[in-house]
């Protein structure tokens, strides 16, 4: 059904017969701002593939570009082998599910799904916008107009209208931000089934990260316009190759380090005086200094001296500055010697006690969950979700 | 108390009487349709009859010039509202040098006085030596003149107001520039364009004085009216007047009524059935 | 920012030129044809053909022999249009801010009555400021009014005339922009301890003033040319200049004479709003 595609950073290693959607040195500029910069990407037929990034990093012009409601000021666009590159877009195998649903309010729920069905002069066409209305559970709606539906009705409308077409490549941008968080998360569900029986390859756009690794089998985090990385949720999680990846997926701590030695297997770094190691396949670091990353959840507290259950990298001298109860965790903020503090998320078993503010705690975790980071990128990039321009 | 009633409701209540104050010369008009005079020379209500409605057209002249309103509002409507609306989807849709400059253009009559518009146009017709041929065409096109600010200004609001997510949603769905325009935009626009031609055709049918000044020997319904004020009125004047009250009363219910339908619907959405995950959600719990 | 926003190119042109055009001839050439009628030899005349001469001593006749109806109708049209600002704008908030869901259809109500003919309205206002009518036999029961006193064939009637006629004009630009005022920013003056009429000067006026300028335009202009008010609810002391233009254009043939008067009359009212505008624009308003 859907393939998970290990890529590296970003470009593809599809072959000359790729059938899939192929973007190749893509770059759009608007004047004088690049919208999205010599942009490569491969996208399997059948896949579930998300394009996550802030507010303006290029995502949704990427979006259109593949719709053919903007032309890319270089570079190519390859879908199944042709090239749509300047097709317009009512000559591309492609349909929308646009952000603001854009249904069109002078019709009716049933010709607003038949609009593309009619346009290309399809025959039988009740019958197929009846078993369409039937999958997205609007039948009896079927004679409204859009103005008359809720929100989270519309959305299934355009969604039906994009599908009925039964298009090589399905685009959605944003399609649930209008939604209030039990129905997007329904509607998420939903989607996934929907992409699941259909078999079509879905493109969603999206600038919540948890809406995207909970939908996609692949994800590519978009950030000024290029690719940062690529790969399955999982894999960009637990394995960033980016500060601006670290922080934009869940958050991470970042410490600095100098690299003291480097072996086949292992990079050993110096962090403060404390020596860590890290595997070599999650170093993504040459030179001598790096940012030594570790996902909060992953960090283990503890008393001065405990014998914590995974022996790993040992960092004492930590000082509990806040704690938060979050309900499933407790989250600590730990100021370490160096005058960093650090993120530590404990989830309530109820097997650990919890500390208080102010105490002496040490910080320990397993080296095969820690990162390594090239030195020179900014630790705070992608921090702030949206604050990124 | 009612000291804080009047306070807060005084604006209110104020500009309600504004409003009723606009209709008082309508109710006349109406009282005055069914009037008996004694003397055609003293405009004052002397008695009830229903004389002036059954015999509208007493006054043959009266009924001419009504025509000729209605022939020229018509003729007059049709053209301003095409070429209106074509210079509206200029304005708004597309780029091009001097668009500024024409929309000055397009404002300009608007903002002008009629009797100086009139006065210029006859000096034209006249320097053109259609002096002697003043009648129907000349008041044609001097009613185009005029309506054509006013169509442009209706539709290009209407315009302006359309999401063009739209279009491309239509074009995502394969329909063709040409479909989409008559699919989407054209009836999206309708009802600004409809607007326009109404505007259009009471702007015309009610002109005085630019029509006055270019109309030669034709008469419309207002030059009539203008004719017989002097010499006395004929109390089916006012029944026109009623009529056309009437008219656009029913057409602002009409409007009115066809939105408040949609209000109604949109305020209670018959509630969406449940999802299918809603009801994976529910067995997987059971 | 979309490919799809302007389309460059002929088609702009294509669908604007039909109107443009017909505005250029009959609207911006016909002033042209005005100029030159002002500067014909005055002792032509229609049936001989005239003669131009450049006589600038038209302009200066024209001002000798007519100048108290212009002054007339300035100061006729700046009372109407001062009263109709006052009266507009108490509808225009009243609707704006009072009316809740009743806002479309008030609006609609307001410009109802305007349907119904221009003439057949103002022969009302005739029958309603009567000698011996209501209004007049109020006022003198009253005092306000001598017991010989009458509101027809003065200035009172005809200011009330041109108010209740241009009321819309003023109405519409007023609420447009009133209706943009965000009711938060009031009620944040009211919280920042201003009282409900300072908050009114401070806030809601200022904001107000794009509407104000263009409504009292929109109505300033027109009434100045008006004269159907004059003719018909004033005596020939009431003489508006738009009257004179059009006697002398129709009953006296001087064609220069009227065509010198209206060309001052426009190069007035142009004058008057530029100034106005740049006031307007510029300064910061009480």
């Amino acid at each position: 059904m859907s393939q998970v595609a290990e890529q590296d950073k970003t470009t593809a290693s599809g072959g000359e017969d790729f059938d899939g959607l192929r973007l190749r040195q893509v770059t759009k500029s608007f004047g004088a701002f690049t919208a999205v910069d010599d942009l490569d990407l491969d996208i399997p037929n059948g896949s579930f593939f998300a394009l996550l990034g802030p507010s303006g990093c290029g995502k949704t012009t990427t979006l259109r570009m593949v719709a053919g409601l903007e032309i890319p000021t270089s570079g190519s666009i390859t879908l199944g082998g042709d090239d749509i590159t300047f097709a317009k877009p009512y000559r591309r195998p492609v349909n929308t599910v646009f952000q603001s649903y854009a249904l069109f309010p002078h019709l009716d729920i049933f010709e607003n799904v038949a609009f593309g069905l009619r346009r290309r002069r399809k025959s039988d066409v009740e019958a197929q916008v009846n078993k369409m209305l039937e999958l997205v559970e609007l039948t009896s709606q079927a004679r409204k107009k859009p103005a008359q539906l809720s929100g989270g009705q519309q959305q299934r409308v355009a969604l039906a209208r994009a599908l009925i077409n039964e298009p090589q490549v399905l685009l959605l941008d944003e399609p649930l931000g209008a939604l209030d968080l039990k129905l997007r998360r329904s509607m998420q569900i939903e989607i996934k089934r929907i992409q699941n029986e259909v078999g079509q390859t879905f493109v969603h756009v999206t600038h919540d990260q948890e809406e995207a690794m909970t939908m996609a089998d692949t994800v590519a985090v978009m950030n000024r316009g290029v690719i940062e990385q690529m790969g399955s949720p999982s894999d960009l999680y637990e394995n960033p190759r980016s500060t601006f990846v670290a922080n934009f997926l869940g958050q991470s701590n970042l410490i600095e380090g100098a690299v003291t030695h480097r072996s086949a297997d292992l990079v050993t770094v110096d962090m403060h005086g404390i020596g860590v190691s890290i595997p070599v396949a999650r170093a993504h670091a040459d030179g001598d200094r790096g940012w030594v990353g570790i996902r909060p959840e992953k960090v283990l507290i503890g008393e001065l001296g405990e014998e914590l259950d995974a022996p790993g990298n040992s960092v004492p001298g930590g000082v509990v500055t806040d704690v938060s109860f979050v309900g499933v965790s407790t989250q600590y903020l730990v100021r370490m010697p160096w005058g960093q503090e650090l993120q530590v998320f404990q989830q309530n078993t109820g097997h650990r006690r919890l500390f208080r503010q102010g105490e002496q705690v040490e910080l320990s975790w397993r080296p095969e969950y820690a990162f390594l980071l090239d030195y020179s990128q900014d630790a705070a990039a992608g921090a702030q979700r949206g604050a990124e321009d | 108390m009612t000291g804080r009633w009047i306070r807060d409701h005084l604006v209110l209540m104020l500009g309600l009487l504004v409003l009723a104050y606009t209709f008082i010369p309508i109710a006349v008009v109406v009282l005055m349709s069914f009037n008996a005079p004694e003397s055609r020379l003293i405009y004052r209500f002397d008695g009830f009859t229903m004389h002036n409605w059954l015999n509208p057209c007493e006054d043959p002249s009266m009924c001419q010039a009504l025509g000729r309103s209605i022939e020229i509002g018509l003729a007059a409507t049709v053209v301003a509202t095409i070429l209106g609306t074509l210079a509206a989807f200029a304005l708004v849709r597309h780029d091009f040098a001097g668009r500024s400059a024409s929309n000055l253009l397009i404002f300009l009559p608007m903002a002008s006085p009629e009797i100086v518009m009139g006065s210029s146009l006859l000096a034209l017709f006249v320097a053109s030596g259609l002096g002697g041929q003043l009648g129907f065409w000349t008041i044609l096109v001097a009613h185009i003149m005029f309506c054509l600010s006013f169509v442009v200004v209706t539709v290009r609001a209407r315009l302006a107001g359309l999401d063009d997510n739209l279009e491309q949603a239509a074009m995502d769905l394969y329909a063709t520039p040409s479909q989409t325009f008559w699919r989407v935009t054209f009836p999206l626009v309708f009802p600004g364009i409809l607007g326009a031609a109404l505007l259009s055709f009471s702007l015309s049918f009610d002109d005085f004085i630019i029509t006055n000044l270019n109309a030669g020997n034709t008469t419309t319904f207002p030059m009539y009216v203008w004719g017989v004020a002097q010499r006395g009125v004929p109390m089916q004047v006012n029944v026109v007047g009623t009529v056309m009250f009437l008219i656009s009363i029913a057409i602002v219910l009409a409007g009115e009524l066809r939105s408040r339908q949609r209000t109604k619907s949109l305020a209670n959405p018959t509630p969406a059935p449940p999802t299918l995950a809603e009801e994976l959600s529910v067995q997987r719990a059971s | 920012m979309s490919d799809f926003q302007r389309r460059r190119g002929a088609v702009g042109y294509l669908l604007l030129i039909p109107a443009a055009l017909w505005l250029v001839l009959f609207f911006v050439v016909p002033f042209y044809s005005l100029l030159a009628t002002s500067l014909y030899d005055p002792s032509g005349s229609d049936f001989r053909g005239y003669q131009m001469t450049y006589e600038w001593s038209n302009y200066s006749h024209a001002l000798q022999d007519y100048w108290q109806p212009l002054v007339r109708s300035l100061i006729y049209g700046g009372v109407a249009t001062l009263l109709c600002l006052l009266l507009g704008y108490v509808l225009a908030y009243a609707i704006a801010f009072k009316a809740g869901r009743w806002k479309n259809l008030l609006l609609v109500l307001v410009i109802a009555p305007f349907f119904t003919s221009f003439l057949v309205r103002t022969l009302s206002w005739k029958l309603i400021l009567a000698d011996d009518g209501i209004v007049v036999n109020t006022l003198q029961a009253v005092h306000l009014l001598g017991p010989d006193g009458r509101l027809l064939a003065t200035p009172v009637a005809v200011i009330a005339g041109l108010t209740y006629n241009f009321l819309p004009f003023m109405v519409l630009p007023l609420f447009a922009s009133i209706d943009k005022i965000d009711h938060r920013l009031i009620e944040a003056s009211g919280d920042l301890y201003a009282n409900p009429v300072v908050g009114f000067f401070k806030v809601t006026w200022p904001l107000s003033l794009p509407g104000v300028v263009s409504g009292t335009l929109l109505t300033f202009i027109p009434a100045v040319g008006d004269f159907i008010n004059a003719q018909l609810l004033g005596s020939p002391n009431q003489r508006m200049v738009g009257s004179v233009i059009q006697s002398l254009f129709t009953d006296a043939n001087d064609y220069p004479a009227a065509a010198a008067l209206s060309m001052i009359l426009m190069v007035l009212i142009v004058g008057m709003v530029l100034v106005y505008i740049r006031r307007a624009g510029t300064e910061e308003l009480l």
